[in-house]
């Protein structure tokens, strides 16, 4: 194990530096720069800018000063939030991301395994039917129209939410329910198909011939082997729903990290584009390792190497 | 087993809820951010929704018009605007120019102190104006602010001290000019000039504008609370000199970037004004007496590129600048929330007397170069150029692109030039393009015709009709000519003001002659404002002004 751990620790460095390095080149390819305004600044200011953040520099002596800072843990300033370096920002907005997405993950998985389990053993009847339908309308409704919906009964007519921020425990609820629908259902169907499986297996049909209760033969004998897609999902989720939705941010106004993404992108934040793409690969990479560990904890036939 | 799974998860959902215990810490505290329905009697309160979070709210590295909305709340410079858009004393208490135009004095008032109740004086200023000079501090206005005072060009170099600002007494604040500037009154009003506090931004380095603790101001207000994408809190000063006329106690600064979440919590009453309005609301606001509509200085135009055949012939310009629909573009596409430009230069921004139009003085001087109410005259006229020109009925002229991105009225109103070109038997292609992108070429001149804006930085006409200068570095549609740089260099160097606006309309005849560029529309600001919120005011910069409102 702690060999296994080691070497994957050793391909994160090696996933995050190619990262790092793609990332570099493809940014400084993009047009504009960031600097660029509407209105153009004066050519001495602008001088005066790109010398004071060295991108008066060479493209390869910028990324080597990079590289050698991201090595000393220094991801820069950022250049449009100006006076902030890149950690600041990153980490005074993933908390709020992290918590958002941390509660949403707990709804999908407390929600969607057991729908999809109930689905599964309910196979054909009315109340598969009716999970079917609700997982697929759950699925294919885009966050930015359940966010909207949500925001408009619960705001706008019911007057029980409020629509700004996160102030206080009930601002958290339409959030984290437009964030937690679609990982919930699909999560149910995930399990619904993959419990499928496991029910078709012989050693079901012994339990059951032995005359096991229907919660035992879910629980102890189903759900671990059925689990397992869901948890393979579960650590690109982890990351996707820590480091924040750009849309659902933008509509209830949430000082979260999702919309410094696309941010720095528009803007051409180099610094701010390079430390946001290193943290999310960094963190994938992570829940990646932690999802390997799970198995081997749930399912001692698999062997880490 | 079950056992082994139960404290599984057990461990999965604590290892989460610690993360998120840890993390709150960190995150924004509930802050109180009391509903307008909420505020108490003794603290007024005002809920304003902004743009998403200002870049910088540093006066000297700002360049954005919310950040300088929120800084001329918490600063105040020599001078100042009234609320007729006037130049009245700020920190100085009285001004005088000399003969030459090239010295500039300014009388402090007396007993002036810093929101930490620390004595500010005119030596704050020379610090301050310096720092803008800085190129370690690489302001994006330095070189358009400073550039006429004496000095700056060996100051912008790193030596500082060659600005030639100087201090001789603690309420006097002198400015010495290379050449004379008529509106550089303007300039001393301007919100990158005001005071910081020099041992402040020392010791914290550019991050003090992002601390409450080291936000040092001057101004009406001092900042309690900034919370990166949430929301900035600012109190009001008790050490500002003119500190008893301030209103209200508290403003907050509700950023927000979505005009549909602001505009919802305007109607949840959870905000005061609202500056983002839903453009498909706009239909069913208008004649609302929340709805408020006024003019921003600046003009929505179409740049050619002048370098490129055809349209480095004139004819051709003004046959498709003839061939626009100014009133229904601005009326009908843009809802009204722009005004049909007739001129290049639109309302808002003055003349040569006290109070006067520049405008109003263009129209009666030279009556208005597109007769917007006679769309169908102008057509002719442009179809009878596009013959002069030599492409009858549109006849050989090469197809073009239209360069611009996707944002506001910008896709409809290119869609509808490909159809009224499209009428002089033209053919357009739309090229949307990202921001940066279309900015990027436009500016390099990769571009055959492009969406241009431009909203001016002070009230002087110059900042707009300068755009055509040979040498200006907005010229992107690289139009040069001799009659006009003169024109506009004599303009900048009178000391006479009456002269100075003379030449100033005179420049933009020969541009609007010469079809340097096609103006659309002139801008307007809109937003929507609680009917028991007055005194407020907005200014054709782009401004409000909240300080002396109250909500009735």
């Amino acid at each position: 194990m702690p060999k296994y751990i080691a070497k994957r620790v050793f391909m994160a460095v090696i996933t995050a530096f190619l990262v790092a390095t793609l990332t570099f080149c493809v940014m400084n390819m993009v047009p504009g720069g960031p600097f660029l305004a509407e209105k153009a600044v004066t050519p001495q200011a602008q001088a005066a800018m790109e010398a004071k953040y060295g991108l008066d520099k060479p493209l390869p002596q910028q990324y080597i000063t990079y590289m050698n800072g991201l090595i000393h843990g220094d991801l820069g300033l950022s250049l449009k939030k100006r006076g902030r370096t890149v950690s600041d920002i990153i980490t005074g907005k993933f908390p709020v991301s992290a918590r958002l997405g941390g509660l949403a993950l707990i709804v999908a998985v407390f929600i969607g395994v057991p729908l999809g389990s109930v689905a599964a053993f309910n196979k054909g009847k009315l109340v598969d039917n009716i999970l079917v339908v609700l997982s697929t309308a759950g699925i294919a409704i885009p966050s930015f129209l359940s966010s909207t919906l949500l925001m408009y009964v619960f705001t706008t007519k019911l007057k029980l939410l409020p629509s700004l921020g996160l102030n206080s425990a009930p601002s958290y609820i339409m959030p984290v329910i437009a964030l937690a629908l679609y990982p919930t259902f699909y999560i149910a169907r995930l399990m619904r198909s993959s419990m499928l499986d496991v029910i078709g297996q012989d050693y079901m049909k012994t339990a059951r011939a032995k005359g096991v209760s229907p919660f035992f033969i879910i629980f102890k004998h189903a759900m671990r082997n059925a689990i397992l897609p869901v948890v393979t999902y579960l650590g690109p989720l982890l990351a996707s729903l820590m480091t924040g939705s750009f849309i659902i941010e933008k509509i209830f106004n949430i000082p979260g990290l999702g919309s410094e993404f696309v941010g720095a992108i528009t803007s051409r934040d180099y610094p701010m584009i390079m430390g946001t793409t290193i943290f999310l690969a960094v963190f994938v990479i992570c829940m990646n390792v932690v999802v390997d560990i799970l198995y081997a904890i749930i399912d001692p036939r698999i062997k880490l190497k | 087993m079950r056992k082994k799974i139960t404290a599984m998860v057990a461990a999965a959902v604590s290892a989460t809820l610690l993360l998120a215990g840890c993390s709150s810490n960190a995150a924004p505290e509930a802050t109180g951010s009391a509903n307008a329905s909420e505020s108490s009697d003794e603290e007024k309160v005002l809920n304003v929704q902004r743009g998403p979070s200002p870049e910088t709210i540093d006066p000297a590295l700002n360049s954005a018009s919310d950040g300088s909305n929120m800084i001329i709340h918490a600063f105040e410079g020599l001078l100042k605007f009234d609320q007729n858009n006037d130049i009245v004393g700020g920190l100085a208490e009285s001004w005088e120019q000399s003969e030459d135009g090239l010295t500039w004095t300014f009388h402090l008032r007396p007993d002036l102190k810093w929101s930490d109740g620390s004595a500010l004086t005119a030596n704050d200023f020379v610090y301050s104006w310096k720092r803008v000079a800085d190129p370690n501090t690489a302001a994006p206005y330095g070189y358009d602010l400073l550039n006429i005072v004496a000095g700056y060009e060996e100051a912008s170099q790193g030596n500082i001290d060659a600005l030639q600002v100087e201090a001789p007494d603690d309420n006097t604040f002198v400015v010495h000019l290379s050449s004379p500037c008529v509106y550089f009154d303007k300039i001393a009003a301007f919100a990158v000039m005001v005071p910081v506090q020099q041992a402040t931004i020392e010791a914290a380095g550019d991050s003090w504008a992002t601390d409450p603790a080291t936000y040092i101001t001057d101004g009406p207000y001092y900042m309690t609370e900034f919370t990166d994408g949430s929301q900035i809190v600012f109190e009001k000063n008790p050490y500002y000199w003119d500190a008893e006329h301030i209103t209200f106690d508290k403003i907050v600064w509700h950023l927000i970037e979505d005009a549909n979440t602001s505009y919802t919590a305007y109607n949840q009453g959870e905000l005061d004004i609202i500056k983002d309005v839903p453009t498909e609301e706009i239909p069913t606001l208008e004649g609302n007496e929340e709805f408020h509509v006024e003019p921003l200085m600046g003009t929505y135009y179409v740049t050619f590129n002048t370098q490129k055949a055809p349209f480095d012939d004139a004819k051709v310009r003004e046959a498709l600048s003839l061939a626009i629909d100014r009133k229904y573009v601005a009326e009908t596409i843009m809802q009204g929330t722009y005004s049909p430009a007739t001129n290049f230069v639109g309302a808002g921004v003055s003349d040569a007397a006290e109070g006067s139009s520049y405008e109003d003085v263009t129209k009666e001087k030279y009556g208005d170069h597109f007769d917007i109410e006679n769309y169908d005259a102008n057509l002719e006229k442009a179809k009878e150029l596009l013959a002069e020109a030599g492409y009858p009925n549109g006849e050989g002229f090469p197809a073009f692109d239209y360069l611009t991105n996707d944002s506001g009225y910008h896709k409809a109103v290119a869609e509808y030039l490909q159809s009224a070109w499209g009428e002089l038997g033209l053919t357009m292609n739309v090229n949307i393009q990202e921001w940066k992108t279309v900015t990027a070429d436009r500016r390099s001149g990769n571009f055959d015709v492009a969406r241009n804006g431009w909203v001016y930085d002070w009230d002087d006409p110059s900042n707009m009709i300068n755009l055509l200068e040979t040498t200006n570095g907005n010229n992107d549609g690289k139009y040069s000519s001799a009659e006009f740089d003169k024109l506009i260099d004599d303009a900048r160097n009178t000391t006479d003001v009456n002269e100075h606006y003379d030449l100033l309309h005179q420049a933009e005849q020969v541009l609007l002659k010469d079809a340097a560029m096609a103006p659309i529309a002139y801008y307007n600001e809109f937003w929507l404002q609680k009917p028991n919120l007055k005194g407020t005011w907005h200014s054709p910069y782009g401004y409000w002004y909240f300080m002396y409102g109250s909500l009735e």
